[in-house]
């Protein structure tokens, strides 16, 4: 800790904090463009600058560390001032220079009332120029379909040009030019190649970078803001949404240090067109073979009248990925009421199962714990795409000092350098008996993580990979007392939290692959869209979009989306999260939970609760750990392990294969998106042309 | 605003490949950096490129460095756009670039411009015969020899407008031209008037070594630990800046304006100056031919590797001339006395 | 006028051969391993006693610069790097012993190196002087190929010399961007703490210094802290290389003593003042980036760091800009201005915008289309340049404005005056009737 005085108030900070930090510490408050806490610093916009007493000129508070200053000539801790007449007149010159070449066009920037130079200007700013020259003029750049620019409005603070960089790993902007003409660009204005791109937009303090789906359809102050989460990936990043009265107008990342950081993906923001269309807003009844619509009564009675006349062996239930806890509860109260043992909430075949406990299905590390990792090994899973945000933690650790990172499975660009191991299963035999020289970086290794995915986990071997990987984790030693080193990467918003439930087939049930290949006769499908439900069956699909449930379905039961309920969600750290209510369901679309109540009355089955408080109150009877909100509750990483361990089995040859085959396209809301089919292609563009 | 620009599509190459000689180059160039290090070859990665492509940059030629160097193209872009002396667009096979800062306009730069306007035409514009472009550029560092143009690799120095001119001519009908200045000037010295650097003994060797009696002369003192405590005056840090008294080195074996300036003489010796102008000067020639007649005083154990020279002189001028600088005894029991000074003994090395 | 003897670069004007062989006749190479022998403090503490001050333009003493490089490696390799970007308007000098005595340059960075632990160094060389990189390089080969230097040279010094070539930038002459450059990126400078001394090339201890101070390193180790020191005035010593570039009847590069006044430097070796010493106007006495001084002022005036500065400008790197009554001082600096907006990296704001609004305002000014509270805004502008800038060029940026303004207000005024006096039709505004 080193003592500093800021304006006349003393503080006491760490010695490696900068002066903006210190300053901050103090209460006092430093303008600043280019400085950004999670980039590394620039130093150029010269906003931030301040006063240290015995230097000759003003310097960078961003730049200037605590440790740099001299003490006063008796020892006194070092004194800055963040307001003196010097520090104004200096923040008043640099604020004019940004000004001189900046357009006047804030009524028609979209960036009109959250800019930062806006706001600053109003601080530092004078309302007359001195400029008298021409403005400078920069052509506009095409960044691709996420980011629109309006290059005059650029003030060189290279946020953009080092997040990309730095952060999403993918080198695709840069300056080029110099002085006065400098411009921000990518090669030759090609798509920006980042699932993260967007970010960018956010970053840019000025409105030099907007979000092109959000151009010109709202100002920020006519929006009310919902905390919530994303349910895109099993992150679940910590977001905000942004609604205009029953529309869902953007989506904004949240500061969770615990999770995304600042952060969020490309399609986490920009789904938000998918929350509109394609949507299913009234119930439908298939009646000779074509759909129509229908009143919630007939659909519950269509329904009903099935279910009666059919075996409690022949009904079965699955539950899709991006349904919450409170919904699946209820489906599972009903299905016991039911006395139907055919649940499953893993559609896409993963098996994992509470049965080996919490441990075996939780990503035990923790996203935060990942920087604490000092050798990594991935194991058939693609985390740029399976789960962007832990890779770009994976690629901060090793941004701050290279661990061994090694790879099994498909030979992706994860934006850091790994070692690959080889394809599949054979691979992680042959390291386990230590013809891979990584075994030793393993075993050599203090806190060794071992990041286990659906592509090793999601097919029928699946269960001896795992039990390979947990004899590996092991061996060397992965999980031990203070570090869990197992973890399992999800890529369902709902699947730990159905785990969690117990959401897998009771005694004699069938899979959800069994149910849909013909195993029922009635089968109930809570938004599970990614499994394809062969002929016979009839099918009951809870959902909100028209994908593929919805037209295998018998009787469509219209739904909510996540920003139109109040939904827990449990990320693949097992961390539970609360979505809020945004916006509300289009038409006579309802919330899940409540759908599911009043067709358990006409089942004749009454679930035992009138609000989503009472089911909550019931839920966290059950299980207490969903009570405990943003929250880790860890599992016993021991006993899991050895329970896995002690399968054994004979894993298959087949390589493994990341179940996201399109990152833009993973589920229905995404699907409906104009903007993801867009960036959609876009990659698929560029993956041909970096093939060639 | 922005001049430079990238060359239009339909002027860009359809592929970019290193010759075998690029390719050489390159590998010679990376080795200069240390392993990992790759990039720091980058700009003379895109000289040899530029020059393989004829005088300027395609964009094949920005992603072919870019992919030798295993460096993001954008990095190579910003660097290729960062610095003026790429060109992005094609140039002439005679490419100008006139010097148009204030020593060579002040020198008469802005009749050298008229020519080029008159001759070539507009900036980064290629003759019809694609023989000249010319490109205003920022100060080349020829001042003295202002104004001046840069032609491709090379620099042409106090121009006139007929000298130009003429030159331009010779260039365009291929006669060979001469680099440097138009005018018979060697480099930068005053044209016609050099006053300085006549003295001969400059050249002819006679000051190799004279140095070294200073060190002969410490070494001395340095047995009583005179020097032990001279050393340990030397000022420290900034305040060596002045010529504080104690120095430990000051020593009456050199002749510095210094020392003459003390005994009351004009810093500079009038007689030297005098003898300094006369080129025929023989001073103390004789000195030296009594050095020669003796073995090299260093030549056994000489730290010059000029082995083929049998006679070191010392200077003439220096009193003392004609103790040899470096008598080898003497020195090493003074070099002994002083820890962390290792002499080669065995004279190994030289 | 300094004597022959005490003169380094024996060679400045190419008279004769650059080559090894000749060069050695000149003295270089000379018992170098001798002085290495002599430990690298003492070498250190020689250079510090010889009071040589940097000849790059900022005038920090050499000898203090080295000894901030750490003591003991900490498992870095410790780099020289020399800059020989010299780009700044009005010098030459570094050329010259490039092309002509590229052996003392050579010696020096061998020294040098041995002082502060470097096993490798390099030699940034300007993009435009090809020719000269080729002559550094063909010495740098004899060098090599002599065992002067190398992995396993005579001196018993291992110690590698690598000649790199810029390719158009004056801000590549700042220390930290000369860096950034060598590592292949833009020549952006850095923020500085952390100092090149501690967080250099490659990340490792290096330290930037400029050819001609390294240059002389070998002569001043030969001959004595005190020889050097005995020349010039206090706390300005030592020889230097000056460029008269301009209205000076011979132009030339010459070395003298430091502190020789400006008239003895031209009448002595340029011939004198164009017209006479009454039709002197100005002289910006250190490169372009330094304020001018109105001859009054500077006739008389030793031509030394202090003095220099006490008159609000510097000696920069000796490059003496002289300017006659002929000369429209408005333009001159305004071509100045010119140069500094072209050369600007454009990272940080105060100069990227400040130094094309400079240029343009002045550009204005020279034709008088201008108003008169201009003058005082510009003079705004320029301190909120000046002291704002990640380095030193926003300073040199504003300076040479500022010295305009100092002295020649007047013309500025009268330009103005007289523009206003004779309406040019396309900017008369017309009322509305």
């Amino acid at each position: 800790m080193a003592k500093i005085i800021v304006d006349g108030v003393e503080v006491d900070v760490p010695a490696e904090y900068t002066l903006l930090q210190a300053a901050e510490a103090a209460g006092a408050e430093v303008p600043r463009f280019c400085y950004h806490e999670r980039l590394s610093i620039a130093g150029n916009c010269r906003m931030c600058l301040v006063e240290v007493k015995g230097a000759p000129k003003p310097v960078a508070s961003c730049a200037w560390g605590v440790r740099d200053c001299r003490p006063g000539p008796n020892g006194e801790p070092p004194e800055i001032s963040t307001k003196s007449p010097t520090v104004k007149k200096a923040r008043e010159g640099v604020m004019e220079f940004l000004l001189i070449n900046h357009p006047l066009d804030c009524p028609i920037c979209d960036q009109g009332g959250q800019c930062d130079l806006q706001d600053q200007a109003m601080a530092y700013g004078v309302d007359t120029s001195r400029y008298h020259e021409n403005k400078r003029a920069v052509t506009d750049k095409y960044l691709g379909p996420l980011v629109k620019t309006s290059m005059n409005r650029c003030i060189h603070c290279t946020r953009c040009v080092r997040f990309t960089a730095e952060v999403a790993g993918v080198p695709d902007m840069g300056a080029i030019w110099r002085g006065e003409d400098m411009e921000i660009t990518s090669y030759l204005e090609k798509a920006l190649g980042s699932e993260l791109q967007a970010n960018i937009a956010d970053l840019c303090p000025v409105g030099a970078l907007t979000h092109k789906p959000e151009a010109f359809h709202f100002r920020p102050w006519e929006l009310t803001k919902t905390d919530s989460v994303d349910v895109m990936d099993a992150v679940g990043s910590s977001i905000r949404v942004d609604s205009r009265g029953r529309e869902v107008m953007r989506i904004l990342p949240r500061v969770n240090e615990s999770v995304n950081e600042e952060w969020i993906t490309d399609k986490t923001r920009q789904i938000v067109d998918g929350l509109r269309l394609q949507r299913l807003d009234r119930p439908f009844v298939r009646e000779n073979g074509r759909l129509r619509p229908a009143s919630w009564q007939e659909a519950f009675a269509t329904i009903a009248a099935k279910v009666k006349g059919t075996d409690a062996k022949k009904i079965g239930a699955i539950v899709g990925d991006l349904a919450a806890v409170e919904e699946m509860f209820a489906l599972k109260l009903l299905m016991q009421s039911l006395d139907v043992t055919n649940v499953d909430a893993r559609q896409d075949g993963t098996v994992l199962s509470p049965a080996y406990g919490r441990g075996s299905y939780l990503f035990n590390t923790t996203i935060p714990g990942i920087e604490d990792a000092d050798a990594i090994l991935i194991v058939g899973s693609n985390p740029r795409f399976e789960a962007s945000l832990v890779n770009v933690r994976i690629r901060k650790r090793w941004r701050v000092a290279p661990p061994p990172i090694a790879l099994i499975g498909e030979n992706v660009d994860l934006t850091y350098p790994c070692e690959y191991l080889g394809a599949g299963a054979d691979t992680l035999a042959e390291l386990a008996s230590g013809r891979h020289s990584f075994l030793e970086k393993l075993k050599g290794a203090e806190r060794p993580l071992i990041i286990v995915g659906h592509g090793a986990l999601a097919r029928p071997d699946g269960l001896a990979i795992l039990s390979a990987v947990a004899k590996l984790a092991r061996d060397v030693n992965a999980v031990k007392d203070g570090w869990n080193g197992f973890s399992i990467l999800h890529t369902a918003a709902s699947r730990v939290g159905a785990l969690d439930l117990g959401l897998v087939p009771g005694e004699g049930g069938l899979t959800a692959q069994q149910m849909a290949s013909g195993g029922v006769e009635v089968l109930f499908n809570l938004g599970a869209d990614e499994i394809d439900i062969a002929p016979g069956a009839f099918v009951i699909y809870q959902g909100t979009h028209g994908d593929r449930g919805a037209h295998r379905a018998d009787v469509i039961l219209p739904a909510a989306t996540y920003t139109e309920k109040s939904g827990t969600y449990v990320n693949t750290e097992g961390r539970v999260q609360m979505a809020n209510r945004a916006a509300f369901a289009p038409g006579e679309a309802r919330e899940d939970w409540a759908i599911l109540r009043a067709l358990s009355e006409v089942l004749g089955h009454r679930l035992p609760f009138d609000s989503l408080n009472a089911l909550r109150a019931k839920l966290y009877a059950a299980h207490p750990h969903f009570a405990a909100i943003d929250t880790v509750q860890p599992a016993d990483g021991a006993s899991a392990i050895q329970a896995l361990a002690g399968i054994g089995g004979t894993p298959g040859r087949d390589a493994f294969v990341s179940p996201v085959k399109d990152f833009y396209l993973t589920n229905p809301i995404a699907r409906a998106s104009g903007v993801m089919a867009e960036c959609s292609a876009l990659a698929r563009e560029l993956k041909l042309e970096a093939a060639e | 605003m922005a001049v430079r620009k990238l060359a239009p599509e339909e002027l860009q190459p359809e592929s970019f490949a290193f010759s075998s000689e690029t390719e050489a180059f390159a590998e010679q160039q990376i080795a200069k950096y240390p392993p990992g290090r790759q990039a720091s070859a980058v700009i003379p990665l895109l000289w040899k490129a530029q020059e393989q492509a004829g005088g300027w940059l395609p964009r094949k030629a920005i992603e072919a460095v870019a992919a030798r160097l295993d460096m993001p193209i954008i990095r190579v872009m910003e660097v290729a756009t960062f610095y003026t002396m790429f060109n992005l667009e094609p140039v002439g096979k005679y490419f100008i670039q006139f010097c148009g800062t204030t020593p060579c306009v002040l020198r008469g730069a802005g009749d050298i411009k008229k020519v080029l306007e008159k001759r070539i035409g507009e900036q980064n514009h290629v003759t019809a015969d694609g023989k000249f472009s010319w490109l205003e550029v920022e100060c080349l560092g020829a001042c003295c020899n202002a104004p001046m143009v840069q032609i491709n690799d090379d620099y042409y120095e106090d121009l006139t407008s007929e000298n130009f001119e003429k030159l331009l001519d010779d260039l365009a009908a291929g006669r060979p031209v001469k680099t440097g200045s138009q005018i018979g000037r060697n480099r930068s010295e005053p044209h016609d008037a050099v006053k300085t650097l006549q003295d001969p003994s400059l050249y002819d060797g006679s000051q190799i070594g004279a140095w070294r009696k200073r060190f002969e002369e410490q070494a001395q003192p340095a047995a009583t630990g005179e020097a032990a405590a001279a050393t340990a005056t030397v000022p420290e840090a900034a305040k060596a800046a002045k010529p504080a008294a104690g120095r430990a080195i000051e020593s009456d074996a050199a002749d510095t304006p210094a020392k003459r300036a003390k005994e009351g003489e004009a810093p500079v010796n009038p007689t030297d100056q005098k003898e300094a102008g006369d080129a025929s000067r023989a001073t103390k020639v004789e000195a030296r031919t009594e050095d020669a007649a003796k073995p090299a005083p260093q030549s056994g154990k000489s730290y010059v590797a000029s082995p083929g020279k049998d006679a070191v002189p010392t200077s003439p001028t220096t009193p003392n001339a004609g103790t040899p600088p470096a008598e080898a005894e003497t020195r090493r029991d003074g070099s002994e006395s002083k820890p962390g000074v290792t002499v080669d003994k065995d004279n190994k090395t030289s | 006028m300094l004597h022959d003897r005490d003169r380094i670069f024996t060679n400045l004007y190419g008279f004769h051969s650059p080559d090894l062989e000749a060069a050695k006749m000149r003295g270089a190479w000379d018992g170098t391993k001798f002085l290495l022998e002599k430990g690298r403090d003492w070498v250190i503490d020689e250079m510090k006693a010889s009071g040589l001050r940097g000849r790059g333009g900022a005038g920090f003493p050499t000898g203090l610069k080295w000894s901030f490089m750490p003591k003991q490696s900490d498992g870095r390799p410790h780099y020289l790097v020399v800059n020989a970007d010299e780009s700044e308007p009005g010098t030459c000098k570094d050329r010259e012993i490039m092309r002509n005595d590229p052996h003392l340059l050579i010696e020096g960075c061998l020294i040098a190196s041995f002082a502060m632990g470097a096993h490798a160094a390099y030699i940034y060389i300007r993009g435009e002087y090809i020719g000269e990189k080729h002559a550094l390089q063909r010495a740098v080969d004899e060098a090599y190929a002599a065992g002067l230097i190398g992995k396993n040279n005579i001196h018993g010094y291992p110690f590698d010399l690598y000649v790199h070539h810029g390719a158009g930038a004056y801000i590549c002459g700042e220390e930290t961007a000369l860096l950034e450059s060598l590592e292949g990126k833009k020549g952006m400078p850095r923020m500085k703490p952390p100092f090149p001394a501690n967080m250099g090339l490659y990340g490792c201890p290096t330290t930037v210094n400029n050819v001609e101070s390294i240059a002389v390193a070998g002569t001043i180790l030969r001959r004595g802290a005190s020889w050097f020191s005995g020349i010039g005035r206090p706390n300005n010593v030592g020889t230097k290389l000056f460029c008269v570039s301009g209205h000076v009847n011979k132009p030339c590069n010459v070395e003298e003593a430091m502190g020789l006044t400006f008239r003895e430097l031209i009448d002595t070796h340029c011939g004198g003042i164009r017209g006479g010493w009454d039709n002197l106007l100005a002289v910006i006495p250190g490169g372009s980036s330094v304020p001018c001084v109105p001859a009054d002022q500077i006739i008389d005036a030793p031509m030394d760091f202090d003095t220099l500065r006490n008159l609000r400008s510097g000696l920069g790197t000796a490059a003496v800009i002289v300017m006659d009554k002929s000369t429209d001082i408005v333009r001159a600096i305004a071509r100045i201005s010119y140069f500094y907006k072209h050369e600007s990296c454009g990272q940080c704001t105060p100069c990227r915008e400040g130094t094309g609004w400079m240029w343009r305002v002045l550009n204005r000014m020279a034709e008088g289309r201008a108003q008169k509270r201009e003058i005082d805004m510009l003079l705004e502008v320029s301190t909120q340049i000046e002291g704002h800038t990640i380095c030193a060029l926003g300073d040199a940026a504003a300076w040479p404005v500022q010295g305009l303004i100092r002295h020649f207000r007047h013309e500025i005024e009268k330009r103005i005056d007289d523009y206003a006096a004779n309406p040019h039709s396309e900017s008369v505004m017309i009322a509305a009737e």
